[in-house]
Parts: structure tokens; C-alpha cells; sequence
């Protein structure tokens, strides 16, 4: 694709460049075609409506219309293109004056730029037109220096990236004068950025323009520009009130071609813009506010390649059997598929995920960043927003159906508690912490305001809050880490959950405040008998918690076993990971183990997720899926367990 | 409390801090307002009373608007003046500034505020709105019919709406005065002329704001929680995107005190905005810069006000910066 194509690749960056070519043509061509017609006074014929000889009417002398607003394209973008022009290179020298005038001065031009923006554009151009006076060049030099402290924003934030570039540097210890430096390497850099934010700017100053023009600060009769047309439509307003719309949709229709050319190109470009440089200062200043979500860190991906001789090692109790319909867990999953639509069609993250979760059971999820196992928690819990799919052949919690269509709002709201990975965004940071707590106790506990407060209070002291009464009536911010992520269990059993979903509690903590949670998570378990649904990257913090673990690869389980017989797993994945976690007796003088290669993206699967990184992969595990297979509590999907099986 | 301890406070530190850069912004403004007649190309008494002139009168105003003391005696004088409410006399109607501006700046306030009013009071249950219905790209069309009507309605001028209205509401229909402030019925056109751009405006903004909270962590732990949609929207949602909203409405409020400019022309408002285009087309400078003073602390006193609001609203932000 060419630079061309890919500036005008929508249909609304086109229609704005037409629209602009069109002004162009105008303002060359009706000067000559209407130019006498735009002066030919007819007194029998003053103010006349719309008719077939003047189609927008006549003026107060009798003078078509239409004739005027389109021989008053010339000189309108003709005054535009003054005004931007002299803004841009007022803005440039500005905005290059911290690096050519050093840093106490450079400063001193930033801060009055700072201020110099907080101040309306008009302000500033009524500012420069009593020291100008009125008059067409007068309103050109007051818009533009007007506009000037925009651009000289744009002009700092465009410098500064250029100088922090390699080039620069050379050129400076090359001796290379500041000037030289500035025309010959800034410029140059960026010229394409400030051209595309001018054409947008451009747009601004012709309405402003037009505006000066109405209030009769710019253009002066008889010469005429669009916003004095304007003018000149209201004085007879009472007798064609219509008038202005001709000049007026000429103005708007203009205003929006520059302002549309400019910003659709610097999108397609991946420009800065002025625009967008407002937004951030905005951002700025709403500074700590919570942002995206952290990234997940990759799991500790690593193994000893094991010798091909510890394989198989199917434990002996292996016996064939079909699983049962999972009457008795609290939780059962069947069949769950979670697929996202992206630009290249359907993918599925999660692709049949099958497990059991008994009243009051610890089970661990483990696996890499990107296996799906937080999605599952997510499909599972009811969370996966639009546009994103769930499909399961059953999710049974506590009895009921998820997925029979209905919400299931009550049971999921006191009887599912969701603990998320990261503390100090998973806390709404405008709401004092108790308040947080208590309206769950309001929403589905049926507790009034005071009773839901005390529940609050008394749910913090059972996460070991100190304070729990005063710190419940601060802020997520007042907490520490470790803190927020107490009072979010606290949230989690405010009510009496049956199961508590903790998706990576400890991975945003420090390493001593991880063993807390961890703690707390497992003694809340043991004294109210709640079931645990613990999600992790990390096996050893999965070992310390759960009886049961499923090991989650390419949005499949893999492996699904009591946590006591982890040492002894039969998936090469499972045992890959269990081998990377150093204990007291690994040898410190032999580098650390690791799985080579990288999880595989939903969309390039074939055969067995792990095929591509197994050291027992041969074409088979290649070519398909594996089959499951199970014995008693222990179900594994290999090629070659199944055969081992067999 | 002993006095350290008081500048502890960050609160106290803040106040400081805010009422320092408020200072040094008004000095600014005052600064540049009196050398604006300074840096008036030409002899501007000359300019203001014409060629014809007699030289007495020349030398009489030029006395009286103290251009013969040295330059530093009148910055003095000028700054000394402010305190007494001296902004001095108009050289057209030779009656006190002040007085022109006591009598105009209310006619303005009484404009902006209530279209700023409106325009909050539309654009952010609209912007919420919005971004509830085009959130994670659902309602795909109804997003572009949005984008784009707001960019249109945020690009026609309030001088065009005004015209429009008063052809439309005034002479077509004759439901609403077009002309003068008297009477609730007519501050309806101008107000609404004033309104409109900015709703567009803010609406898209509130939207674009929403949408991003609407993705954040917390937003998921409260539909986690369960709560009925509107409680997460009003309660979780919106309170965070205020931030943005509210610093943005403090420069629309701000852009909005000085657009009157066009609408008081187009409506015939008796407020600031006639005065100062009188004042630049018959050259009289002492209203001019008085009124250009009035709209530039205007605009600080805003800021100050919306960085206070800000403050005492998000329990993070300004306190905590510095």
C-alpha cells in the first residue's frame, strides 16, 4: 500500500480530501467565472429569496448571493492559510526555543506556553485584534499569533522526540550549531507531523476567521470573505432570514474538510495531534487514576529436559474409567469453549475445558500467561463481556445451570466470590473501602445501609485489617498492596460464598506478603468450609494450597491430579513445570531449568498444544488432539500415556 | 496544631501552593493587559481620536490616560488602580470603566452560566449513555451516527446557530425576542446558541472517558459484585470519569464566557462582548484592555475553582502532586 493510499484509506478520509481539492478549485476559478456577477447591483432586485436567476437569493444591492460566497472562497482561504501560516512558524520558533535558548530561558518559554494555553483561542485573538485593530491583515496576524502557543506544544512534544534521538546526539558532539541542528536534522523529522497538524489547525483559524470577520474585527468592505457575508446576511435578517445559511454552510462545510483532512491523516499516520495532546494533558492530571490492566508475567516456563528413560511413568493405580456427570460437585464444567471474534475470524483462547469441584475443595489451576486459564475463570464465573463467546455443554454451581440463559444474579452474588490479580486497580479508587464491601451486603445479603457497614467492619477484622472501623472509611489508595488484597477477600466472604475464585491473588504482591494471602486463603477454607478455586502461573503456590490441581496448556487441561502426586505426574507439561521449581536440594551450580520455545496463540493449533516443545513429540501428537484419559482422580491428555494406558 | 505541622498539612500545601501559581497567573494577565496599549502600533490616542484632532484634546486625553509619566510609574499606577477599582475612563462615553463593566460583565455571567449548565446537564447523561451502548464496539452504527453528528454540531459555529435560530424561532415562527435581555424568554435562543457546540463537544468526551473506565479492573470487580447495571454505571463508572470530564468542562466554561463575544453580537445582548467589539472597531483602548482583564481572570478564576473541585473530589489527585 502506498503512503497515499493508506492516508485515504477510509471513506470519510477521502470525502474530506474531495470536499478540500473542491474549496482549492474554488478559490482559483470563482473569482474569474462569477467575479462580476458576485458585483452586479440590481436595486429592482434587493433581498430577493431563492429563486432560478439567484439561487440563494439576493443581498441588500441586489447582488446574487451565491455568486458572492463563491467568489469569497479566494479570499477566505486566502486570510486562512496567512493566519496558519504565521501561527505555525510562531509556534516552531517557540516551540524550539528550550533548545535554542538553554534551559532557564527554555523554561520560562514552556511555562508561558503552558499558561498561554489555558487561555481560550478567542481571548487570545481578541487580545492581539486590540493591538492590531481591524482590518484583514490585522485578524490574520492576531489568529495566528492566537494559535501560535497550540502549536508550539505540538512543536516541544514533536522537538523533544526527535531529540532524544541518536542522530542528534551525533550532530551535537559533531560540533553542529544549534541552528544548523534545527533546520537542517529537527525540521526535516518533523515537517510531515506539522504539516497534517496545520491542514487540521487550519480548519480552527477559518472558523475563527469567520467569526472576527461577522463581529467586524477582520475583513473590511468592499472586499468580503465569508464571515463578513455573514454579517452582512443578519443586518437583513428581518426581511430574508435564511440568508446566512449560504455563507454560513460554506463555512462549516470548509472548516470541516481541513479539520477532517488533517485528523483522518495524522490517524492513518499514527500522528500526534493537537487534539489528542489536550487529552493527554487531561490525562495527566487525572494522574494516578488506575490504567489497563497489568500484564500477566510469564510462568516460570522451565525444565530439565528430562531423559527419555523416566518416561513413561504412568502411576500404577491408572485405571480406565468414564467420568461421572459430576452430581455432587459444587462445581461442574463440561465442555467450555470461550472464543473471541478478531480481524482474521474466530479464535478460541479456551477449547473444551472439563472439570469437578467439590464442596469445600482447594483445586489449583496452573499454567503459562496466555493458556486461558483466567478466561476459564472468567466463562466460569459469567464475566466474558461482549464480544466475546461462551459455549458449554453444562456449568452447574450450586445446583443451578449457568448457562440455561437466565443470570443466576442472587446465587452468583453471595455464593461465588471472585478474588482478581491485581490489588490496587481491582479496588475502585473514588469509593472509601468499607463502602465497597457493604453494598454487596446491600445488593444480596438484604442488609441495610448500617448492618452491611458493621458486617463491613467485621469482615476486615476477619482478614486481619488492623483498624478494620477507621480503615474502612478510607480510600483504596490509603491501603497498602498487601492490604487491598485482604479487603478483597474481605469482599469475597462478606456474604457466606460457597466458592471463592482467587485468579492470581498473589502475583501482583511482594514475595513475604504473598505467604499472607496465601495463609489467609487457606484458613478462611478450613474454618468456613468454602470450596477454593486458586489460579496461578506458579506451581509451588498452587502445592501449597490445593488438594487438587489441573494443569491448563493451549486452552485445554492437560492434567488434571491430586497435588500430592504432582512429583509423579504423567503429562510432560506437568512435568516440565514441577521440575522447574527449585527447591532446598536443586544444585545451584547448574542453570536453572526451563521449557523451551514459547505457549502457542489460539489459531496456530494442530495436534497436541505441546507437541512443538516436547521432548516425546513424534507425529502423531503432531497431527491430533489427544484423547483423555482417565483413572479414578487422575486424568491426563497424552499420546503417550494413552498408549502407555493401552 | 503547632505552626510546622499546619505546613505539614498537605491540604495547607496545597492551598499554598494553587494560591501561589493563581497569584503569579493574574500577575501575568494584568501584566499583559497593560502593555497591550503599549504595544498598539502608532500614537493610539491619535488612532482613538482621529486625524482631525486638536492638538489640545490629544494632549488633554493622552494627560488623562497618563501616557506621559514614565513607563514604570504607569505600571505602578495601573496595578495601584486595580485595588481601587480605578480601571480609568472610557475615551468614547468618558464615564468610569468600571462602571461600563459593572453594568455588562452580568449580562454576560448570566448568559455563559446557564448555557455552561446545560450543556453539563445534556452532555453527560448523553456521554454516559453513549459509551453504555457502544461499549467493547456493540451498536456499531449507532457509535458512527453519534461521532458524527457531534463533529458536525461541534464544528458549526454558535454565531451560525444563533443566525439560524433567530430566522427559525424568531422571524419564522415568531415564538422567541431575538434581540435584547429582557425577560426569561430571552435568554432561550442565545443560551441555546451557546450550548449546543459544547455539548457536542463534551458529550463525545464523557463518552470516550466512560469507555475507558467502563474497562478497568475495578468496573469488572463491581459486576462481579453482581450489582444492578445501574449502580455499576452510576456509582462505579461515572464518579471515575469525572476527573476528565470536570477539567475539561472548566475550559469550556472558560471558552464559553468568551464566545458570548459572538452570541451578544447576534442576539444584541447588552453584555461584555458588544462592549469589547465596540471598544476595538472605535478604538477605546481604556475599555478594551479593562474588559480583556475581566475575560482573562475570568478564565483563571475558573481554572483555580475546577483544580479545588478536582481536589476535594478525587482524594488522589492534585493534593498528592508535588
Amino acid at each position: 500500500m502506498t503512503r497515499v493510499q493508506k492516508m485515504l484509506g477510509t471513506p470519510l478520509a477521502r470525502t474530506a480530501a474531495v470536499l478540500l481539492g473542491l474549496v482549492a478549485v474554488l478559490a482559483v476559478l470563482a473569482p474569474v467565472i462569477w467575479g462580476r456577477r458576485a458585483e452586479t447591483v440590481d436595486m429592482t432586485g434587493i433581498l430577493a429569496p431563492p429563486s432560478a436567476a439567484h439561487w440563494a437569493g439576493t443581498d441588500g444591492l441586489g447582488r446574487d448571493l451565491l455568486a458572492r460566497v463563491l467568489v469569497a472562497t479566494r479570499l477566505t482561504l486566502l486570510l486562512t492559510l496567512e493566519a496558519t501560516a504565521i501561527g505555525v512558524v510562531a509556534g516552531f520558533l517557540l516551540g524550539a526555543a528550550p533548545f535554542l535558548l538553554g534551559r532557564v530561558l527554555g523554561r520560562a518559554v514552556t511555562w508561558l506556553i503552558g499558561m498561554a494555553v489555558a487561555f481560550p483561542g478567542i481571548l487570545l485573538a481578541l487580545f492581539f485584534a486590540v493591538i492590531f485593530g481591524t482590518g484583514a491583515a490585522s485578524a490574520a496576524l492576531a489568529l495566528g499569533l492566537a494559535s501560535a502557543p497550540a502549536f508550539a506544544r505540538l512543536c516541544q512534544t514533536l522537538v523533544a522526540g526527535v531529540l532524544a534521538r541518536d542522530f542528534i546526539a551525533a550532530a551535537q558532539i559533531g560540533g553542529v550549531g544549534r541552528f544548523r541542528i534545527l533546520f537542517r536534522h529537527i525540521l526535516p523529522n518533523i515537517g510531515a507531523p506539522l504539516a497534517v497538524n496545520a491542514t487540521a489547525g487550519a480548519g480552527s483559524i477559518l472558523l475563527s476567521f469567520a467569526g472576527l470577520s461577522f463581529l467586524g474585527l477582520g475583513v473590511q468592505p468592499p472586499a468580503y470573505d465569508w464571515g463578513r457575508l455573514m454579517m452582512e446576511c443578519l443586518q437583513s435578517v428581518y426581511v430574508y432570514p435564511l440568508a446566512s445559511l449560504t455563507p454560513g454552510l460554506a463555512v462549516v462545510l470548509a472548516g470541516l474538510a481541513f479539520n477532517l483532512t488533517g485528523e483522518t491523516i495524522a490517524h492513518s499516520l499514527g500522528i500526534v495531534t493537537m487534539s489528542g495532546l489536550r487529552g493527554q494533558s487531561r490525562r495527566a492530571r487525572a494522574a494516578s487514576r488506575p490504567g489497563s490492566r497489568r500484564a500477566g508475567p510469564t510462568g516460570p516456563a522451565s525444565v530439565r529436559t528430562s531423559g527419555a528413560s523416566d518416561w513413561p511413568v504412568v502411576p500404577a493405580d491408572v485405571e480406565l474409567t468414564s467420568q461421572d456427570d459430576g452430581a455432587a460437585a459444587l462445581l461442574s464444567v463440561r465442555g467450555l469453549r470461550v472464543t473471541f471474534p478478531t480481524e482474521s475470524g474466530w479464535v478460541s483462547p479456551v477449547r473444551g475445558v472439563s472439570f469437578d469441584i467439590a464442596p469445600g475443595e482447594a483445586v489449583g489451576l496452573v499454567g503459562e500467561s496466555g493458556s486461558g486459564k483466567s478466561l476459564t475463570a472468567l466463562a466460569v464465573a459469567q464475566l466474558i463481556e461482549f464480544p466475546g463467546r461462551v459455549a458449554a455443554d453444562a456449568v452447574r454451581f450450586a445446583g443451578a445451570e449457568l448457562t440455561d440463559g437466565t443470570s443466576h444474579r442472587h446465587l452468583l452474588g453471595t455464593s461465588l466470590a471472585m478474588v482478581f490479580q491485581d490489588p490496587m486497580t481491582s479496588l475502585n479508587p473514588t469509593r472509601r473501602v468499607g463502602a465497597q464491601l457493604a453494598e454487596l451486603g446491600r445488593a444480596h445479603g438484604g442488609l441495610n445501609r448500617r448492618a452491611a457497614l458493621a458486617r463491613a467492619v467485621d469482615r476486615l477484622e476477619a482478614v486481619r485489617i488492623p483498624e478494620p472501623a477507621r480503615r474502612a472509611r478510607q480510600y483504596p489508595h490509603e491501603f497498602s498492596g498487601g492490604m487491598r488484597q485482604r479487603a478483597m477477600i474481605g469482599l469475597g466472604v462478606m456474604l457466606n460464598p460457597r466458592l471463592i475464585i482467587a485468579d492470581e491473588p498473589t502475583t501482583a504482591l511482594d514475595v513475604t506478603v504473598q505467604a499472607q494471602v496465601l495463609d489467609l486463603l487457606a484458613s478462611i477454607r478450613r474454618r468456613d468450609g468454602v470450596a477454593l478455586w486458586l489460579i496461578s502461573h506458579d506451581v509451588s503456590v498452587v502445592a501449597a494450597v490445593c488438594d487438587r490441581t489441573l494443569v491448563m496448556y493451549g486452552g485445554r487441561i492437560v492434567e488434571d491430579l491430586p497435588t500430592a502426586r504432582l512429583r509423579t505426574a504423567a503429562h510432560p507439561y506437568t512435568r516440565a513445570l514441577v521440575a522447574a521449581v527449585p527447591t532446598m536440594t536443586t544444585d545451584v551450580t547448574a542453570p536453572l531449568a526451563t521449557i523451551p520455545g514459547r505457549p502457542p496463540g489460539p489459531g496456530e493449533l494442530s495436534g497436541c498444544a505441546f507437541a512443538p516443545r516436547c521432548p516425546l513429540a513424534d507425529d502423531r501428537c503432531r497431527a491430533e488432539e489427544p484423547a483423555v484419559v482417565s483413572a479414578g482422580a487422575h486424568r491426563v491428555a497424552c499420546w503417550h500415556v494413552a498408549e502407555a494406558v493401552r | 496544631m503547632s505552626p510546622s505541622a499546619v505546613l505539614q498539612n498537605r491540604w495547607v500545601r496545597f492551598a499554598f501552593r494553587r494560591a501561589g501559581r493563581l497569584v503569579v497567573s493574574l500577575w501575568v494577565v494584568v501584566t499583559a493587559a497593560f502593555f497591550m496599549i503599549h504595544l498598539i502600533p502608532g500614537d493610539p490616542v491619535r488612532g482613538a481620536l482621529g486625524i482631525s484632532a486638536a492638538p489640545e484634546i490629544v494632549a488633554a486625553q493622552r494627560e488623562a490616560l497618563g501616557l506621559n509619566r514614565p513607563l514604570w510609574d504607569q505600571y505602578r499606577r495601573f496595578i495601584s488602580g486595580l485595588f481601587t477599582g480605578d480601571l480609568g475612563n472610557s475615551i468614547l462615553k468618558r464615564q468610569p470603566v468600571w462602571e461600563t463593566i459593572a453594568v455588562r460583565l452580568p449580562a454576560t455571567v448570566s448568559l455563559a452560566v446557564p448555557a455552561f449548565l446545560l450543556a453539563l446537564l445534556v452532555a453527560v447523561p448523553l456521554g454516559v449513555a453513549m459509551a453504555v451502548i457502544t461499549r467493547n464496539g456493540r451498536a456499531r452504527r449507532a457509535e458512527l451516527g453519534f461521532v458524527g453528528t457531534s463533529v458536525v454540531l461541534g464544528t458549526i459555529p454558535d454565531f451560525l446557530y444563533g443566525c439560524l435560530f433567530i430566522a427559525l424561532f424568531g422571524i419564522s415562527l415568531k415564538w422567541l425576542p431575538v434581540a435584547g435581555r429582557r425577560g426569561v424568554s430571552s435568554y432561550i435562543l442565545p443560551v441555546v446558541s451557546l450550548a449546543i457546540g459544547a455539548i457536542a463537544i463534551l458529550a463525545r468526551i464523557v463518552r470516550v472517558e466512560v469507555l475507558a473506565v467502563l474497562n478497568t479492573d475495578y468496573v469488572r470487580t463491581a459486576r462481579a459484585k453482581r450489582l444492578p447495571a445501574w449502580q455499576i454505571y452510576l456509582k462505579h463508572a461515572v464518579p471515575n470519569a469525572l476527573t476528565a470530564t470536570l477539567t475539561l468542562s472548566g475550559m469550556l466554561l472558560a471558552t464559553m464566557c468568551v464566545s458570548t463575544v459572538f452570541v451578544e453580537n447576534v442576539f444584541a445582548w447588552p453584555g461584555l462582548g458588544q462592549t469589547i467589539v465596540t471598544a476595538i472597531t472605535s478604538k477605546d483602548f481604556p475599555v478594551a484592555q479593562a474588559v480583556i482583564l475581566v475575560y482573562g481572570a475570568g478564565v483563571i478564576i475558573i481554572n483555580t475553582v475546577v483544580d479545588l473541585i478536582l481536589a476535594l473530589l478525587d482524594p488522589r489527585s492534585a493534593v498528592s502532586e508535588g
